[in-house]
């Protein structure tokens, strides 16, 4: 917050006083009720004149009120330059945070103690965690974690497909620091008929009908450079052992497809890659750790873990 | 005691008609986002999305019908209450095309997607130029037929156009400070970054509604209400004091548009201050005016003109009563971001804006045409009733859903979550943006009926221009 310094704070207090001051020389100088309600004898336009009556008094009451409240909220709020500035909104803010982690803190560091397993059977955490989802993650994940839009890249969190594994440490983790599962771009490794035959390929994995008989091919370059990520048989970093799950790489074998299935997108997906630099397509799950705190993390990793064994 | 010189009202005439078909056109687009609100797959395309067609709508009511009033208005006021022609006619002629080419080029930029992403000053750059050279011209015109004039005082209105035309110069110039990047897709980049970027904004986002809004439609009430009522306005020293106070202090109340955000806490309360204090200037202008009609009620029985004029200014009261209250941080900690701002926007806008055009056009269309009526009364009438009930539908709808969301946001569990999504505040606010959607279709309900009763009123008659009023003698 950068604070007004010398000049620019007496030019603000200087401003302000004049405005205020304007509008009480405007009332002091109308303090008497003059106007002796007779017309004030000019005409324009064949009929248009004017009474000369005083100003209503209750108006004047109104005006003076409004005035004499604006020079004591500046008495007491900030508003007169530096003055009072110390009880600013950022003030008002920072007061409400600490009252409302005071008031929430041990509850939440309560749950934070509580065993995943144990917390997502725990009806009340559930309802906590069923509102912080709603708050932060309903956005992309769908008010039911089914995965919003769909084909949009937000993972479906009710269907027991993990990309990253789905025991209640792993979901932790994915939410307190978030995701960026990168995948290499293709486009100037393979001519687009590999890519072409390897996304035929892919596509018969999970029994779609190819466009080429051409699979075998497909299946060739499938074993020389997506393997090392998504398993020699397709089915997913997460199936090579927890040391591979960190690659994010998706199983190709089930019919759970992150940004669809047709053919099109395939091909675009092993073309442009995902998170690789310029040029790729990008998708991130946020890190929540340092936002939301790490009870709040860890009451929101049982509901989703819930979500799943439902 | 009338000379043969007549008034030169060929760019009023073009005004008067161009209110009522902007007014149609910009009240559509609104229907249509309103619509695309409670149906959602009515955004059928790019240059169909709400996110297009809004701006379009707030441009194309705004400038394009509240501003052909203003002008239609202004020209006429200006003339007739100068005794004599305007000044630089061949000038009004180009802020009449000028006006009409810029509001066809928003028409087509922004649904093709081009905007400066700046509230009510939308509008690219080459745009922003060509408004400051038809406003310019504006104010020669204007100020140029008050200098001739042939009556030592000014009239009362022509202070509040005055004003109007002085300060919206100031904020669309100031505020559309901007470095252009490239011709073909018409990018410039404002002159101002960050918070003082939203500051500066906004002192022009509200001095629209101050000036744009509120000082140029007075100007219309000091003279179309006493013409109507064919009374005397009630308080000379009132329309001194308020117009002063109000042209003074709303150019401080911008900050309340940016209650608790990055902006400076002295600058927050200082706009709400001075928003406060506005409430008694803003008034003293819908005192003035219905206390004009003191001695002349019961000719709300019988003239639907003025039932217009009369109702513009009660619902200008409340408006004004209701921004000052919102202002207050408290008050706009629950009010910010909800639909209760955008009903209280339009029971300003239609209730206040267009209501005080509409009767204004009322009056002035059979003048131009050398008649003393509408082709008829009672569909003014009927217009008035159907406008009416439209306008308390949407606003009505828009505190209930803009309050209830407010409440809903704002409501914490025993945990400290929030109770509600946001989502769930959406679908509760069906109900509601379904109850606008017809009140804002009535409006246009109203509008077509004008529309078809200027058709024919003007039908086989010929444009009139009358001969020039000789000034009373004073005698004071």
């Amino acid at each position: 917050m950068a604070d007004l310094s010398g000049f620019w704070n007496v030019y603000v207090m200087g401003l302000i006083a004049f405005g205020l001051l304007f509008c009480l020389v405007v009332l002091v100088t109308n303090l008497k009720a003059s106007g002796d309600g007779k017309l004030q004898g000019h005409v324009w336009d064949e009929t248009l004149q004017e009474y000369n009556n005083p100003l209503p008094q209750w108006w004047m009451y109104l005006f003076w009120f409004t005035v004499i409240f604006a020079v004591g909220y500046l008495a007491i709020f900030p508003g007169f330059g530096t003055f009072n500035q110390q009880r600013g909104a950022f003030r008002e803010y920072t007061d409400e945070i600490a009252k409302a982690n005071a008031k929430y803190e041990p509850l939440f560091q309560k749950y934070q103690e509580t065993d995943l397993l144990t917390l997502a059977s725990d009806a009340n955490a559930n309802a906590t965690g069923k509102r912080l989802f709603g708050t932060y993650c309903a956005q992309c994940h769908g008010s039911l974690g089914e995965g919003g839009a769909p084909n949009a890249g937000f993972p479906n969190l009710t269907d027991n497909d993990w990309l990253y594994g789905g025991d209640p440490a792993t979901i932790k983790a994915s939410i307190a620091a978030g995701r960026r599962g990168s995948m290499t771009p293709f486009g100037q490794v393979l001519n687009s008929e590999q890519i072409e035959d390897v996304a035929d390929y892919v596509r018969s994995l999970s029994n779609l009908t190819p466009a080429s008989d051409r699979t075998d091919k497909g299946q060739a370059v499938f074993a020389a450079q997506c393997a090392v990520c998504h398993g020699p048989d397709g089915r997913g970093a997460a199936s090579m052992g927890a040391s591979f799950a960190a690659l994010g790489a998706p199983n190709l074998t089930d019919t759970v497809w992150l940004y669809g299935s047709d053919r099109e997108t395939i091909i675009k997906g092993i073309t442009q890659g995902r998170n690789a630099g310029p040029g790729s397509l990008t998708n991130e799950m946020p890190a929540w750790q340092d936002f939301l705190g790490e009870g709040k993390v860890h009451v929101l990793a049982a509901y989703v873990y819930s979500l799943s064994k439902k | 005691m009338q000379s043969q010189a007549t008034y030169d009202y060929k760019v009023v005439r073009q005004f008067a008609i161009m209110t009522v078909v902007w007014g149609i056109v910009g009240m559509l687009v609104g229907v249509i986002v309103a619509a695309q609100l409670v149906w959602p797959e009515l955004n059928v395309h790019e240059y169909l999305h709400f996110g297009r067609l809004r701006p379009l709508h707030t441009n194309a009511v705004i400038f394009a019908f509240g501003g052909s009033a203003l002008f239609a208005t202004s020209f006429y006021v200006v003339q007739r209450t100068c005794h004599t022609r305007l000044f630089a006619p061949g000038l009004a002629a180009f802020v009449f095309w000028g006006w009409q080419l810029i509001i066809v080029a928003a028409a087509v930029t922004l649904p093709l997607g081009f905007t400066t992403g700046k509230e009510y000053a939308e509008l690219e750059w080459p745009i922003d130029i060509a408004i400051a050279v038809v406003w310019v011209a504006y104010a020669i015109v204007f100020f140029g037929t008050l200098a001739i004039r042939k009556v030592s005082h000014i009239y009362v209105a022509n202070w509040f156009y005055g004003a109007f035309i002085i300060a919206v110069a100031l904020l669309h110039i100031v505020n559309s400070a901007e470095v252009p990047v490239s011709f073909t897709t018409l990018k410039s980049y404002s002159a101002y970054a960050g918070t003082q970027d939203a500051m500066v904004q906004w002192w022009y986002g509200h001095n629209a509604v101050g000036f744009f809004l509120t000082a140029g439609f007075l100007g219309m009430m000091y003279y179309f209400v006493p013409k109507q009522a064919n009374r005397p306005v009630y308080s000379y020293r009132l329309s001194v004091v308020h117009f002063w106070a109000l042209i003074f202090t709303y150019m401080w109340a911008g900050p309340h548009h940016l209650h608790y955000t990055a902006l400076p806490s002295w600058t927050q309360s200082v706009g709400m201050l001075f928003s406060l204090i506005l409430l008694a200037p803003s008034w003293g202008g819908m005192i003035n005016g219905i206390m004009t009609l003191s001695g002349a009620w019961h000719k709300l029985r019988t003239d639907p003109i003025l039932k217009f004029l009369v109702t513009s200014l009660s619902f200008y009261g409340m408006s004004t009563f209701e921004g000052p209250m919102m202002s207050v941080k408290t008050v706009n900690s629950l009010s910010h971001y909800t639909d209760w701002t955008v009903g209280h926007v339009h029971s300003g806008a239609l209730g206040w804006v267009a209501l005080v055009s509409i009767g204004a056009i009322y009056f002035l269309l059979p003048r131009l045409y050398g008649k003393t009526e509408m082709y008829s009364v009672k569909l003014i009438n009927t217009h008035f009733w159907i406008a009416t009930i439209g306008i308390v539908l949407y606003v009505a709808s828009m505190w209930i859903a803009g309050v209830m969301q407010g409440l809903y946001w704002r409501a914490f569990d025993v945990d400290g979550t929030l109770t509600y999504t946001f989502v769930e505040g959406v679908k509760k606010s069906y109900p509601f943006w379904t109850i606008r959607l017809v009140g804002g279709a009535l409006f246009l309900v109203g509008m077509l009926i004008m529309f078809y009763n200027m058709l024919k009123t003007i039908a086989g008659q010929r444009a009139y221009d009358a001969p020039i009023v000789v000034p009373a003698a004073a005698h004071a």
